[in-house]
């Protein structure tokens, strides 16, 4: 690999000055303040914060409210990557198979993961609302179907929709890339061999797509813990009844609606330490998972 | 074993036509080598017969029976990749067993063919290992196998030897003729390597720009090549070519500096008068004092091969190349006479490039 090297110091710190300053404000800033939280608990009459130890954690993990918010977020992250990995799968095999104008498509298929998580969560809002758009129709044919505003499961597999649908874009840009990059004269053999598509698929197409499968899956199931904010704020607000009230949300709604600031830092260094597992375990097992030559 | 004919076959891409027409017959059996420069249509003729690409017009039948529109593998034929196209994520077994497996032969069956089909191609140690850790040449073998396991009626090649090294591709080459003299499939072996279409075919299709330019065997391609194209293009070195026109009464060909080359008398008289592109090999030719052969030329500089040597002369404004195995006295800038062995000369017309024979249409009475 070649490597620029830059004879002055002062130019090389100069340009990675603004990304520097970035990071540390909207990154290491606020993450410390949340580690700073997280170990402290406000006086109740003012005075500064006093330093409890791991209180604040304990009090977290014996309270059930939290307990069912991680199961609630497991269920999200399953289901939206599930059926997003799902839907881009098959749009990328389809796709893959007829090539003609499929570069116009590919352009069209990401523009939902260009959108913001709010922004989808309002269109789903709509779409879904039991009492306008398309579910309303549904609603007037079998009444009281569908209402998430009452049902907690109808909510659930709502959001899910919604995390999927973003999700579905990406997921389906990496598969066809994965895709692509298998030789065609791989499926030639396969046909040669006397196997039929979808028995190419099984045997050929799909075994050598794995390391891109489990890169999407791990990006998905990142992203569903911490992206989900906009879609639930948006669509149920953790709602009804906490029936949504994902990791993230609760951080959010026991920090800035409870002002229970040294809750809220605990439950985030969880979700972040979280992340930084699942990004460990992308890195270290995934990246590293044989790639054949 | 299968016979098949081509009957003019066309592929258009788009707009564009690739494969102009092109009828071919191969007998059960029989080793056929299409040769030809890149990108003259080889593969996709290659990959018609195999089914991997759909016949814009024509047909090709195999055991009588048209193949057009049928899928691959019910075509009996099995294909060796250029790049081998293994399967990555098999081992070598099952590489070679895979189509045994889609075709649901039970396990035990499956693995007694893998395992002396391996034996016969010398694979036996590898066949845990996955392609990935073989060398080009085990990967060709496993290739090989590959296609042998199916026990095909038609083998078909597409440049299989173009990734080795010189030494491997000939030791690979014995190999694919011991294979084909074992199991005597009928084969159709694509190659620009005229070496190597040369030493493995029965009988040589020689195709330029998606038509075919002759078909014979090499030793018919090669003493009488059918167009100036053919005649350039097999025989290495290189042909020479100079033109001229041909004389009944001196019974020769004119050069343009007035030298003649001596022709027999009925091929004069079928031509006389006509503009002549004269294709001489280097190997034909001989080196003799100035003055002492059909005409002198201007030594230039020499190559050492080894057993033999090749001359450059200048030769009007033209390079010419002898072959010669003596080391005749040669200095650069002086001239040297050119003999020209008897029946060395090709001679093609100079408008469309055929080949001049004594006697034009009906039956050819050749006496070049
Ligand atoms: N899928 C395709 N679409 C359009 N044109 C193609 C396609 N495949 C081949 N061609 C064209 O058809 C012509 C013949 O290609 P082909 O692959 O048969 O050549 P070849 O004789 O095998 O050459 P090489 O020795 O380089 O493999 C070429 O001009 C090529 O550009
Ligand atoms: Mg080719």
């Amino acid at each position: 690999m070649r490597r620029a090297y830059f004879k002055n110091n002062w130019i090389a710190a100069l340009m990675v000055t603004p990304q520097l300053i970035v990071v540390f404000t909207f990154f290491y800033f606020p993450a410390s303040q949340a580690m700073y939280w997280a170990f402290t608990l406000e006086q109740p009459w003012g005075g500064g914060n006093t330093w409890v130890g791991l209180d604040n954690f304990r009090a977290i993990l014996s309270d059930d409210l939290y307990w069912s918010s991680v199961w609630l977020s497991i269920v999200f992250a399953l289901g939206s990557t599930a059926l997003a990995v799902g839907m881009a799968l098959i749009l990328a095999i389809f796709v893959d198979r007829q090539l003609a104008g499929y570069k116009a498509y590919k352009i069209g298929m990401i523009w939902p993961y260009a959108i913001a998580a709010p922004a989808v969560g309002l269109a789903f809002r709509f779409i879904f609302s039991p009492g306008a758009g398309i579910m309303m129709f549904v609603n007037q044919v079998f009444p009281d179907l569908w209402n998430p505003v009452e049902n907690g499961t109808q909510a659930m597999a709502m959001v899910i929709l919604a995390g999927a649908w973003k999700q579905v874009a990406y997921n389906f840009i990496f598969f066809l890339a994965g895709l692509q990059s298998i030789p065609r004269s791989l499926i030639e053999a396969g046909a040669m061999d006397g196997a039929r598509t979808l028995r190419r698929m099984r045997d050929i197409q799909l075994p050598l797509l794995a390391p891109t499968f489990f890169f999407v899956l791990v990006i998905n199931i990142t992203d569903s813990f911490t992206d989900s904010f906009g879609i639930i704020d948006t669509m149920t607000a953790g709602g009804p009844s906490r029936a949504t009230n994902l990791m993230v949300y609760k951080i959010f709604n026991d920090g800035f609606q409870g002002l229970d600031y040294s809750g809220a830092a605990a439950q985030s260094i969880i979700l972040m330490g979280l992340v930084i597992a699942l990004t460990f375990v992308q890195f270290r097992y995934i990246e590293r998972k044989v790639h054949y030559t | 074993m299968a016979q098949i004919s081509i009957r003019n076959v066309r592929k258009s891409y788009a707009k564009q036509e690739v494969v102009h027409g092109v009828d071919l017959e191969v007998a059960t059996g029989e080793f056929i080598v299409i040769l030809g420069p890149s990108g003259c249509g080889k593969s996709t003729l290659l990959r018609m017969i195999a089914g991997l690409e759909s016949v814009t017009s024509g047909d090709i039948t195999i055991d009588n029976r048209v193949v057009n529109d049928l899928e691959p593998h019910q075509r009996g034929c099995a294909m060796v990749f250029q790049n081998y196209a293994l399967y990555p994520h098999m081992t070598v077994a099952e590489n070679i067993g895979y189509a045994l497996k889609v075709a649901g032969l039970p396990k035990v069956d499956r693995l007694a063919r893998v395992q002396a089909v391996a034996t016969s191609v010398g694979l036996t140690e590898f066949l845990e290992r996955r392609p990935g850790q073989l060398s080009g040449g085990q990967r060709q073998r496993v290739a090989m196998a590959r296609a042998i396991i199916r026990e095909p009626k038609v083998f078909l090649f597409d440049e299989p030897l173009s990734n080795l090294d010189a030494k491997l591709r000939v030791q690979m080459r014995h190999e694919i003729r011991r294979i084909h003299n074992h199991i005597h499939a009928t084969s159709v072996f694509v190659t620009h390597d005229q070496q190597e279409g040369m030493t493995l075919a029965d009988r040589l299709v020689v195709m330029n720009k998606g038509v075919i330019e002759q078909v014979g065997t090499p030793e018919e391609i090669y003493h009488r090549p059918a167009s100036v194209y053919v005649g350039g293009f097999i025989g290495s070195p290189a042909m020479n070519f100079l033109s001229g026109q041909i004389s009944a009464q001196d019974s020769a060909v004119v050069l343009a500096n007035g030298a003649k080359i001596p022709l027999p008398v009925p091929l004069a008289a079928a031509h006389d008068g006509q503009f002549t592109q004269i294709g001489l090999r280097p190997e034909e030719l001989a080196l003799v004092p100035a003055g002492k052969g059909a005409f002198d030329a201007a030594f230039e500089f020499a190559e050492e091969l080894g057993a033999a040597r090749l001359y450059h002369f200048q030769f009007e404004d033209l390079m010419l190349t002898v072959l010669s195995a003596d080391k005749p006295a040669v200095e650069k800038g002086k001239p040297m006479g050119i003999r020209i062995g008897a029946g060395a000369v090709h001679l093609f017309a100079a408008d469309t490039g055929k080949r001049l024979s004594a006697k034009v249409g009906s039956r050819e009475r050749e006496l070049v």
